[in-house]
């Protein structure tokens, strides 16, 4: 199979993010003006200058009118993508290869989810004519299965594994306490945490992402283009998105301890990326923790840790924002909130943040300066369930190779 | 001679315990239990229930005429309710499915149809009534099948009578939750002439006195003449078999079918058995078990037999939750959307996994559900063969409780489970204890009705445990 990326050939000159939470007060609309216009001011530039669009949108719109109606874009191409969970990112990966492959010299790639409006709590998916024989499971349901499998393959027995689900929830708790965008802005304690009341298996609310609101957008150019605009661009070193044949569901032999999709997506990011120790050689990562199993599983999918050891690395802190591989240092889906279209692009904000400096009070030490010798950072982004589902993984660095 | 070849009961696995009921409502409770259909159960698939386990016991080779199906609870108007039955039984499009509606005779008429041919007949039905009412802690709900045919006959039709009447005694608008019932003196007076009538028309029919009867099973909504009725035929009282009052309630149309199943479970050959329906007028029929019987018992898996199943029930349930069930009690909803109801077309396209829970198995062995065109490992197409599952046993790989979704009695217990000899399927759990699901459980497949949308049933399958596994 061939996947050649396109290492060092566009780069990221611009990037705006709205709060993500309950905004009662805003619609679609005012939530994609905000993040665009932020977007455009941090590049410099005017929605004039901007060549096309690419919209990520799960559920709160259909088509690119849902783009150019708002912005009142005059007759430029807007695509529109969905990719379950992982859509903000696919809108970001055909940005790029738009402007990789010369089409066009700048483009916005914008993703945006108005989850409150809906009524219900949780996600709200509206599904194709069915037989009516599907599974009607909700979210942490499915995920919720990764937590016994883990814990029985492993030998970790129940209160241990509640222990590092807890302490996953409670560090990008800490970490969202420390971002002003973020959709809970307080630390809370584990007790607190572990105490929760459940909603599906062994995970609490604690243990859910945050249902909200956002918007984020980037403004992506050639790398050559880049300085005109800026003097700190951050540069696209991976593009990788994987469907698999969601065979975990049908398969016996697999036995939800891992997500396949990301296995390859990683490392097919790391090989367009030349990145051969991610755990040393990332100065941070933005993670798709919808749950807190998720993260768990996926810190050995990325290659954080070896199998079998994640649950211990997550315990000793290892990923903490001053640990030895930051993960989720804006708080993650966990507190930053998950507006589905906009996260994957969130999560690019964070890696644009730190890689320039400009996190403050949960700048990562030695990242975003000068002089630092790690320069790269890695999103990860997924949708679907375990063994069903579409991995995305991206590597950026502030320096080219 | 035509006869019965096969036969199963399905009794429902929770009990509404009187008493529960008597201090739910401050009264003076009856004794004993009765049983409820669980919230994902109605009368079809109750019927599908009870089929399953009389099919167990005919030969492959048995191909019936069509399949009768008689309730006065039906999920449908209009629409032919046996249709999902024989759906669900995976039997051949030649093969007729009738229904028998409305009022609790209509089981005899299904019985009367499919013996004059080698056809099944299901009776079925739920029981209750206005809180507090003898309908409701006397009613039960359960459903059975008969299979009748030729050969292997194990208890032959020998005579029937019968005596029909107009009178007012019980009714029901179509639409009401209950029935309502004539002072019950009257009904005991009108029926009691009846009851003399036909049984002796089916004596001299069969050239037969009461004296030669083993068995006798007398069933109506109308307790004080069914309980007159031994006597004016001149029966022996110790024929008299278990009316179960006390452990199931009166299940209506299908009361007669249950009784017969549980006599059936442990007559000798070569006994007559007399069949007393008390149902707007009376209908008797009288059965001779034969020599077949005996081997027919001991190819029966004896976790299924009437008896054993009312030992299996589940105790504790509480009337809260059978109002809820039973649509007496409206109760909040989960904060989630109600599901969509399901779609004419893909339910046609797919009905041999929706209904028949059919399988596809590729050249490796491989088993795909719901059914699969291309194959995982090698990417061929339409390299497959249709497997049935529905009979298979299965192992739970893997678990959650979901007390997020919707559903009319949560929290829905979600389970990854492994057929034996292959095949992977994520379904809910039905009939069970969500705090006593374990890894490695066994569970079998049982037909549901998974939810009620824009009027259309969503029946599919569930697995629930096994729980006197012989096998």
């Amino acid at each position: 199979m061939a996947s050649h990326g396109i290492r060092d050939k566009v780069a990221i000159i611009g990037m705006g993010c709205t709060n993500f939470g309950e905004h009662w007060n805003k619609s679609t609309d005012d939530l994609l003006i905000d993040s665009s216009s932020a977007a455009l001011a941090s590049a410099g530039i005017a929605l004039d200058d901007v060549d096309a669009f690419w919209l990520g949108t799960m559920g709160s719109g259909l088509s690119g009118l849902t783009l150019s109606r708002p912005l009142k874009i005059q007759h430029k191409p807007v695509t529109h993508v969905e990719n379950y969970c992982a859509t903000g990112s696919e809108a970001f990966r055909n940005a790029c290869y738009a402007v990789a492959s010369g089409a066009y010299d700048v483009v916005m790639a914008i993703g945006v989810e108005k989850l409150k409006d809906s009524g219900y709590s949780g996600l709200v998916v509206s599904a194709p004519a069915s037989d009516g024989t599907q599974a009607t499971v909700t979210a942490p349901a499915s995920f919720s299965l990764l937590a016994p499998a883990y814990a029985n393959k492993y030998g970790v027995d129940e209160a241990e594994l509640k222990d590092v689900l807890t302490r996953i929830a409670w560090k990008n708790h800490r970490n969202g306490a420390l971002n002003s965008r973020a959709q809970f802005k307080k630390e809370v304690s584990k007790e607190t945490i572990a105490a929760s009341p459940l909603i599906a298996g062994q995970l609490g609310i604690f243990d859910c992402s945050g249902v909200s609101d956002g918007s984020a957008a980037a403004i992506i150019v050639r790398v050559e283009d880049a300085h005109k605009y800026t003097d700190r661009p951050i540069y696209v070193k991976a593009l990788s998105f994987v469907a698999g044949p969601a065979a975990g569901p049908i398969d016996p032999s697999y036995d939800y301890t891992t997500f396949d999709e990301v296995v390859h997506s990683a490392n097919d990011a790391y090989k367009q990326a030349g990145i051969t120790d991610p755990r040393a050689e990332l100065a941070m990562a933005e993670v798709h923790d919808c749950f807190t199993p998720t993260e768990l599983v996926l810190m050995e999918d990325l290659g954080f840790a070896e199998r079998g050891t994640a649950w211990k690395e997550v315990l000793a802190g290892t990923y903490d924002l001053d640990g030895e591989l930051p993960v989720n240092p804006d708080g993650g889906l966990k507190s930053f909130g998950h507006p589905i279209g906009a996260s994957g692009l969130r999560m690019l904000f964070e890696c644009w943040t730190q890689l320039r400096g400009e996190a403050g009070a949960r700048q990562i030490p030695g990242v975003g300066q000068k002089d630092s010798v790690k320069t790269k950072a890695l999103t990860h982004n997924l949708g679907g369930a375990p063994g069903a589902c579409v991995s995305f993984v991206s590597v950026v660095g502030s320096e080219l190779d | 001679m035509t006869g019965i070849i096969s036969y199963g009961a399905y009794i429902p696995y929770w009990r509404l315990q009187r008493s529960t009921l008597a201090s739910a409502l401050g009264s003076n409770g009856a004794k004993g239990a009765r049983a409820v259909a669980s919230f994902d159960e109605d009368t079809t698939s109750m019927g599908v229930e009870a089929s399953r386990i009389a099919l167990r016991g005919v030969s492959e080779k048995y191909s019936p005429q069509s399949l009768w199906f008689a309730t006065a609870e039906p999920g449908y108007l209009d629409k032919t309710n046996a249709n999902a039955i024989h759906a669900a039984l995976s039997l051949d499009s030649s093969v007729n499915a009738f229904d028998c509606l409305g009022s609790v005779r209509s089981g005899i008429a299904a019985v009367h149809a499919a013996a004059s041919g080698n056809s099944i007949a299901v009776l079925s039905d739920i029981r209750t009534g206005l809180p507090g009412g003898s309908d409701e802690s006397m009613g039960g709900d359960g459903a059975a099948a008969l299979c009748f045919g030729t050969e292997n006959v194990i208890a032959e039709f020998i005579s029937t009578g019968t005596a029909t009447s107009e009178f007012v005694d019980r009714w029901r608008t179509p639409g009401d939750q209950a029935s309502k019932q004539w002072e019950e003196r009257f009904g005991e007076y009108a029926y009691a002439p009846l009851v003399e009538v036909a049984f002796n028309e089916a004596l001299k029919k069969a050239n037969l006195t009461a004296a030669d009867v083993s068995h006798s099973i007398f069933s109506g909504l109308h307790t004080r003449a069914v309980k007159a009725a031994p006597k004016s035929c001149g029966i022996n009282l110790d024929t008299l078999r278990d009316d179960f009052a006390a452990t199931l309630g009166n299940s209506g149309t299908a009361h007669w079918g249950v009784m017969l199943a549980n006599v059936l479970d442990t007559a000798q050959p070569n006994e007559v058995i007399a069949i007393v329906v008390l149902a707007d007028g009376v209908n008797v029929i009288l059965l001779r078990t034969t020599e077949a019987l005996s081997a027919h018992q001991k190819q029966q898996d004896i976790s299924l037999t009437v008896q054993a199943q009312i030992a299996a029930g589940r105790n504790d349930l509480s009337y809260a939750q059978f109002l809820t069930w039973r649509g007496f009690l409206h109760r909040e909803p989960p904060r989630r959307p109600e599901p969509d109801r399901p779609a004419g077309p893909p339910s046609l396209r797919t009905a041999a996994w929706k209904y028949g829970l059919y399988g596809s198995r590729d050249e490796s062995g491989f088993i795909y559900l719901p059914p699969a065109r291309v194959s995982l490992q090698s990417g061929s197409i339409d390299k497959m063969e249709m497997v049935r599952m529905a009979d298979i046993r299965a192992t739970i790989a893997t678990y959650t409780v979901d007390h997020l979704a919707f559903s009319m009695s949560p929290p829905v217990v979600a389970a990854v489970i492994d057929f034996d000899g292959g095949g992977r399927f994520q379904c809910e759990l039905t009939d069970v204890d969500p705090a006593s699901v374990k890894i490695g459980d066994r569970v079998e497949m049982s037909f549901r009705k998974l939810f009620t949308q824009d009027g259309i049933h969503n029946y599919f399958w569930k697995a629930k445990p096994v729980r006197t596994g012989l096998k």
